[in-house]
């Protein structure tokens, strides 16, 4: 019996998946930091070790999970000047008749940096008072880009907004999440024109639909190209690359550590 | 033939969509296009015959990618009046080598390789906004070692002073100024001799480490430094002496590429543009980070806020960025470690340069080859596995020399950045073309985007 016909222990013997195995304090792996679990957001959970799956895994890490936690909201106080902020924003926010709670799903503050987790439909509302409101002042969107949490089910797609305060020298982001089948997310072109290319940019390789932006076209990427590379399900290497016989395996199916 | 008209169907088989992104349906070549002129060989004076018969002012020229003005594979698409300008739109995407995408399926140290080739004439720009970034997600960034953090600075403002050198060698061959560009690349090329010292490549160096650098500055490091000084600033003297004042240089750059404060704020422009129009914004000063606030430091501005600005500016930062390495030198001459001491982080051997040039570190292989089994591993483990970054995001920006350098960090956890993105200062900037060609001649076009100086290796990554 060779190597490839043993099996995979990921999907063998009952006796592995203990009660033990299952519970949510069994992601300890490696060196990572604990987290307690009660209060992060579960983003993914991962399977064995190596990360390549089907490749009769015989390394004896199989049975291993580990849930994929970000860090989870913050309650108040924010510190530092992040509770001014907060409350500037509130005030801001109830003049142009809305809630804070009703705007902002979560704050979240992780190594001295302040997230808003604004809802979509209020995010063009949101970056105006941020943008106008003398006391938040954040005239400029340093950075827009997407991320792409393909188990995150219902908030696959992420748009994140870094916005800067010249006047105040402050920094802020918002967090901006859609479905996979409904991605889509208002544009804030009108707010910060700077983001005219950025949302191009996330357009092109996230396939998120920035709503109301003049020219949602690829940027990047030639205009006829299928798919949008940066999203994890997107595969690589469509071109085997082949070195005296031999066939070198994409990366995305190579052995990895997850 | 100069004026081939593309009105014949392209002939041959249709390309499979599935296995030939590039291809072009059949009969699409043509739709919705007017009469399209390939100038390329002949005579200009037939095509500009046959145009002016169809009695059509307006023409759309695409001046790029490989047009030797555009500072790398940058498409202009210019719709002209005569000569004037009446639309300017920029295609970028030629140099898109999805380093992004690359660094999510290598560890967090081999990052550094990848970044450092985004924007080619600043890697340590890069290379530094990536590490701090790594260091911040690691929580380690107050355990990075004093010296790591001098010689990052020294390095940077040595590549301040490379990049704007470039910047106006280039700006300048561009209007007939010759004798800048000899000049500008004859002291970019002391820098370079520098960066081979200390770092052993001209270019790519992947020197800056998560947690430090890769090694030491080897000995006599800071004596080159220091007798390259007085070269450098006789070289930047030399160049002001021929621009400053010099009428034909004033004569095109003044008021070319106007875009004020408000214009900048709106399309996000930063850098030595964003200072042409007076506002004295700079990372350096504004969000310290590697111990900026303890430098003396002038932060250069201009009220212009056209091309004439951001060249003086560009001179008077090198000297400054100069000032800066002067007091790097100072606070390197005492001896320290160049890397965190955490085992987890930094990698086991300190390379040196072994009797046949190589890269070696002799101690390290006799011990891991010989004395300890547990060290081969923790090596071996380190080096292929990497070492885990806590789940987060972070957000780091510093002052490039072209703007604000922004990096954008998610880690789920793993040995690799689930999301590396770069806020490239060239990308955003780029999107001012429009603001600062339209309207004007097709000639200050060429100033107009030189004095903005995007780099097409970092705009497209």
């Amino acid at each position: 019996m060779t190597a490839n016909d043993a099996p995979a222990p990921d999907e063998t013997s009952p006796d592995e998946t203990s009660p033990d195995e299952t519970s949510p304090d069994r992601h300890d792996v490696g060196n990572l930091p604990a987290t307690t679990a009660a209060e992060a957001e579960v983003i993914d959970v991962r399977h064995g070790m190596f990360g390549a799956h089907g490749s009769g895994d015989t390394s004896g890490f199989g049975g291993l999970r580990r849930t994929v936690n970000l860090p989870g909201p913050t309650e108040r106080p924010y510190g530092g000047d992040f509770d001014v902020v907060a409350d500037t924003l509130t005030a801001a926010l109830a003049s142009a008749g809305l809630t804070f709670d009703a705007v902002v799903e979560k704050v979240v503050v992780d190594r001295g940096e302040l997230t808003f987790s604004v809802r979509r439909e209020h995010i063009v509302t949101t970056v105006q008072v941020m943008r106008d409101d003398p006391d938040l002042r954040f005239e400029s969107c340093s950075s827009l880009s997407g991320v792409h949490y393909p188990n995150d089910a219902g908030r696959e797609l992420h748009a994140v907004y870094h916005l800067l305060s010249v006047t105040h020298g402050r920094r802020v982001r918002l967090e901006v999440a859609c479905p996979d089948d409904d991605p889509h997310i208002p544009s804030v072109v009108s707010v910060y024109p700077t983001a005219d290319w950025q949302e191009r940019e996330a357009w092109d390789f996230f396939g998120i639909q920035f709503d109301g932006h003049p020219a949602l076209t690829r940027i990047e990427m030639p205009d006829d190209w299928p798919g949008h590379p940066q999203r994890k399900d997107y595969p690589l290497g469509g071109i085997p690359v082949e070195y005296k016989g031999a066939t070198i395996p994409p990366a995305d199916t190579r052995r990895s550590y997850s | 033939m100069s004026d081939q008209v593309n009105d014949e169907p392209l002939t041959g088989d249709a390309p499979d969509p599935d296995t030939d992104p590039y291809g072009i349906p059949l009969g699409e070549a043509t739709d919705g296009e007017g009469r399209v002129f390939t100038a390329s060989g002949g005579d200009w004076d037939d095509i500009a015959e046959e145009v002016s018969s169809l009695g059509e002012e307006r023409i759309v020229v695409n001046m790029g990618p490989q047009h030797p003005s555009t500072h790398g594979v940058l498409r202009l698409i210019l719709e002209l009046d005569g000569e004037t300008v009446t639309e300017a739109r920029c295609g970028v995407g030629y140099l898109h080598t999805g380093i992004e995408k690359n660094m999510e399926y290598r560890t967090w140290t081999q990052g550094v390789t990848f970044c450092t080739r985004m924007d080619y004439l600043t890697p340590l720009f890069q290379e530094t906004a990536y590490c701090l970034g790594v260091e911040k997600l690691l929580g380690i960034t107050d355990d990075v070692p004093e010296r790591a953090t001098v010689v990052r600075v020294m390095l940077m403002e040595l590549n301040r002073v490379a990049s704007h050198l470039v910047a106006l060698a280039t700006g300048g061959m561009e209007i007939g100024a010759l004798t800048v560009m000899t000049v500008g690349f004859r002291e970019r090329e002391r820098i370079l001799k520098l960066f081979e010292l200390i770092t052993g490549l001209r270019m790519n160096h992947a020197f800056i480490r998560p947690g430090g650098l890769a090694q030491d500055i080897p000995p006599g490091t800071l004596d080159a430094v220091r007798d390259t000084l007085p070269g450098l600033r006789k070289g930047i003297s030399d160049i002001e002496k021929l621009s400053n004042e010099n009428p034909l240089v004033k004569a095109r750059l003044i008021d070319t590429g106007y875009l004020d404060l408000t214009g900048c704020m709106a399309l996000g422009v930063t850098g030595p543009v964003l200072r042409s129009t007076g506002l004295p914004h700079d990372l350096r000063r504004a969000t310290p980070y590697c111990g900026y606030e303890t430098y003396d430091f002038d932060v250069i501005t201009w009220d212009t806020a056209d091309a004439y600005g951001r060249m003086r500016i560009r001179i008077e930062e090198m000297k400054e960025s100069l000032k800066i390495v002067e007091q790097c030198l100072v606070r390197l001459e005492k001896p320290g470690p160049v890397m965190v001491g955490d085992r987890k982080i930094a990698w086991p051997s300190q390379l040196a340069i072994g009797s046949d040039g190589m890269g070696n570190s002799l101690d390290h292989i006799k011990e891991i080859m010989g004395q300890s089994m547990e060290a081969l591993i923790h090596h071996f483990k380190l080096v292929t596995e990497g070492f885990r970054v806590p789940s987060g995001q972070v957000y780091v920006g510093i002052e490039s020399a072209r703007g604000e350098l922004g990096v954008h960090l998610v880690s789920d956890g793993g040995t690799r950045p689930y999301r590396a993105h770069f806020r490239d200062p060239s990308f955003v900037n780029l999107q001012a073309v429009a603001a600062v060609a339209e309207g004007g001649v097709i000639a200050d076009v060429v100033i107009a985007v030189a004095s903005l100086d995007p780099v097409l290796g970092g705009v497209d990554r």
